[in-house]
């Protein structure tokens, strides 16, 4: 049914439950592929950059964060593919899935940082409001 | 990742750059100020050196979206040049700092900045942090209560405020707020205009008015290395970190030339030497910027202001800068590295703290790096410098095996690892698995090899990797024992 999937991810345990959702929507039909995306904004640059002031390439330190859901969609069978997006979560994320005509966005409810959410409202509200299409909040 | 063309930096994203060039000279102004009273100088000397730094880079630096002005780190650097010899001398370093950043940008020093270890890059920020921190305490003294009340209003504008809207920049809003308030409240706090004057002219041309003398060179030049050092390594890191939030890449060379060339004209238009600065730069980006055009935008609305709205300037009160100092200290420091203290390798939490410490006793950052480098140096070479022999015996023949790298700081230990009286004919001495790296590692094994000798032992040495194997015949005939 759904075949162009984008999945958004920080590298928490609620993104990790929404990738257990998106891989069994993944599932349901043949052909289809979940993005799973990540998106750094600007104080994560900051200190990434200084954290990994040494290492080859902050993006692979980043795609590790990302390495459990990795596991996940190998183990059942689902073809993805990892994205990095550069600036602020909400935006990017909607940006980039009405470019790119994603049939259905699955999000967890909250994210890493609980003080900002409560007071700008959280990311995952941003996408349901502005994606065009589905948006499946995983609580 | 890919570079824009010149052209395309300039003008590929007009409107997103205009915009964030205007909120940046707005968030510039206070810091600007404040990083000259730091320093010692007129307000105007930061905020000519503002203007100028980020015009010039916005032509020749090699980073676009990244915004070059007066900072913290550079002016912390140059509090006892000013308070010995005076601004002319100042002015005088920042062209020395210029030329010395163009021979950087020229022999490419820039990758070598890469040889910085993370420990003691995270130390200087960290110092940073502190040192802008300390050195607003002095506007605390002699002052009323009030002082404290202005302070805490400032911060708490400049971090509620943001939930409102993002629109205007917070510290913008906390500084009007703040002298509104003192102006109609007549607290009489010390202002700006306390510390120095405002003219509401445009920078000129003029000779810094020093002797030209060795004398001159020999004070300067001092100030001049350090100021280099640490102007690359802040606007190395920054570009770093605007590569990585804009996902585009930077000419690192030309972004050392470019700041080299900023900061000779700055110091002949009266300017002090500047680099690029990691919280504005942020803030640009942020805020839409991506291009040249933002901070060109940004320097020349910052001179804009300054003439039509000197007067206003000159009223702000140093607790409202106080106040966005601490801002500026609060977000530089990393406080990721202090969450983290207990996980990185004991000997990075070390070089980190040591760097901070010399930072903080020397007032100068320069130190604290070299400090720091030092440190990660001999801690590398200690780790590595661990040598372990394995053997077995064979009828009447022993085999040692060498693991670990032979070179200056290993050779003692390796040394007595042998048994020299044994009752054997003959020693097979392995080195599959380590390798030779200097003239005291040669030396020592040649030493070994005579030892064995010495007590009619026939030796084998074997296993030489070809490094190895050339630097042995390079040295064995001139430093040969035998």
């Amino acid at each position: 049914m759904y075949k162009k999937i984008l999945l958004a991810s920080d590298g928490s345990e609620h993104s990790k439950r929404a990738a257990a959702n998106a891989i069994h929507i993944a599932q349901c039909s043949k052909g289809s592929i979940m993005e799973v995306v990540y998106v750094v904004d600007a104080d994560k640059a900051k200190s990434d950059v200084l954290s990994n002031w040494n290492t080859a390439d902050i993006g692979d330190k980043r795609k590790e964060r990302m390495k459990d859901i990795e596991k996940m969609a190998k183990e059942a069978g689902v073809s993805y593919k990892l994205t990095i997006l550069h600036g602020e979560p909400g935006p990017a994320i909607v940006d980039y899935t009405n470019k790119n005509k994603f049939e259905i966005v699955i999000i967890g409810s909250r994210g890493l940082n609980g003080l900002q959410e409560f007071v700008l409202g959280s990311v995952s509200h941003k996408v349901a409001k502005r994606a065009n299409c589905p948006v499946l909040i995983v609580k | 990742m890919g570079q824009l063309t010149y052209k395309q930096s300039w003008f590929g994203n007009v409107k997103g750059d205009i915009l964030s060039g205007i909120v940046v000279a707005l968030a510039l102004i206070p810091e600007a100020i404040a990083f000259s009273i730091i320093a010692g100088v007129d307000p105007m000397v930061g905020l000519y050196a503002s203007f100028t730094i980020a015009v010039t880079i916005s032509f020749l630096g090699g980073r676009p979206g990244m915004i070059s002005a007066a900072t913290g780190a550079m002016a912390l650097l140059f509090i006892d040049l000013v308070a010995n010899y005076g601004i002319h001398y100042l002015l005088a370093a920042t062209v020395l700092t210029g030329i010395i950043q163009i021979l950087f940008g020229v022999f490419k020093l820039a990758r070598y900045m890469k040889f910085i270890p993370r420990s003691v890059m995270v130390g200087f920020v960290n110092a940073l942090a502190i040192l802008i921190f300390t050195s607003q305490l002095q506007h605390f003294e002699d002052e009323s209560v009030i002082i404290y009340l202005l302070v805490g209003l400032t911060l708490a504008i400049i971090y509620l405020f943001p939930y409102l809207t993002k629109a205007v920049p917070s510290t913008l809003v906390a500084i009007v707020a703040i002298t509104a308030l003192s102006i109609f409240m007549n607290y009489g706090v010390r202002t700006v205009g306390d510390m120095g004057e405002i003219s509401k002219t445009l920078p000129a041309f003029f000779l810094p008015d020093v002797p030209l003398t060795i004398e001159t060179l020999m004070i300067i030049f001092p100030y001049s290395l350090a100021l280099a050092v640490v102007g690359l390594l802040e606007s190395l890191l920054t570009a770093t970190i605007v590569d990585d939030m804009t996902d585009t890449d930077s000419d690192k060379n030309m972004e050392s030339r470019g700041q080299g060339i900023a900061n000779i004209i700055t110091g002949f238009f009266g300017g002090m030497a500047g680099c690029a600065m990691i919280g504005q730069s942020v803030i640009n980006v942020k805020s839409g910027g991506r291009g040249r055009l933002s901070a060109f935008v940004a320097g020349v609305f910052l001179i804009f202001l300054i003439v039509v709205l000197g007067d206003i300037v000159v009223r702000i009160p140093m607790g409202a800068l106080a106040g966005v100092m601490i801002m500026v200290s609060i977000s530089t420091f990393d406080w990721n590295s202090i969450r983290t203290l207990h996980l990185v390798p004991r000997s990075d939490a070390v070089v980190m703290v040591v760097t901070v410490l010399t930072v903080v006793f020397t007032h100068n950052l320069a130190i604290g790096v070299f400090t720091g480098i030092l440190l990660s140096a001999i801690f590398f070479v200690s780790k590595i410098s661990k040598v372990s022999v394995d053997s077995k015996l064979e009828g009447n023949r022993r085999t040692y095996t060498v693991k670990g790298e032979l070179f200056f700081a290993s050779v003692t230990e390796l040394v007595t690892q042998f048994d020299y009286k044994e009752n054997v004919k003959n020693v097979e001495i392995n080195l599959s698995c380590s390798h030779i790296w200097d003239d005291s590692a040669v030396a020592a094994v040649d030493k070994i090899v005579n030892k064995f000798e010495e007590n009619n032992i026939v030796v084998n040495v074997t296993g030489l990797n070809e490094d190895s194997n050339e630097l042995v015949s390079k040295l064995a005939n001139k430093l040969g024992s035998h």
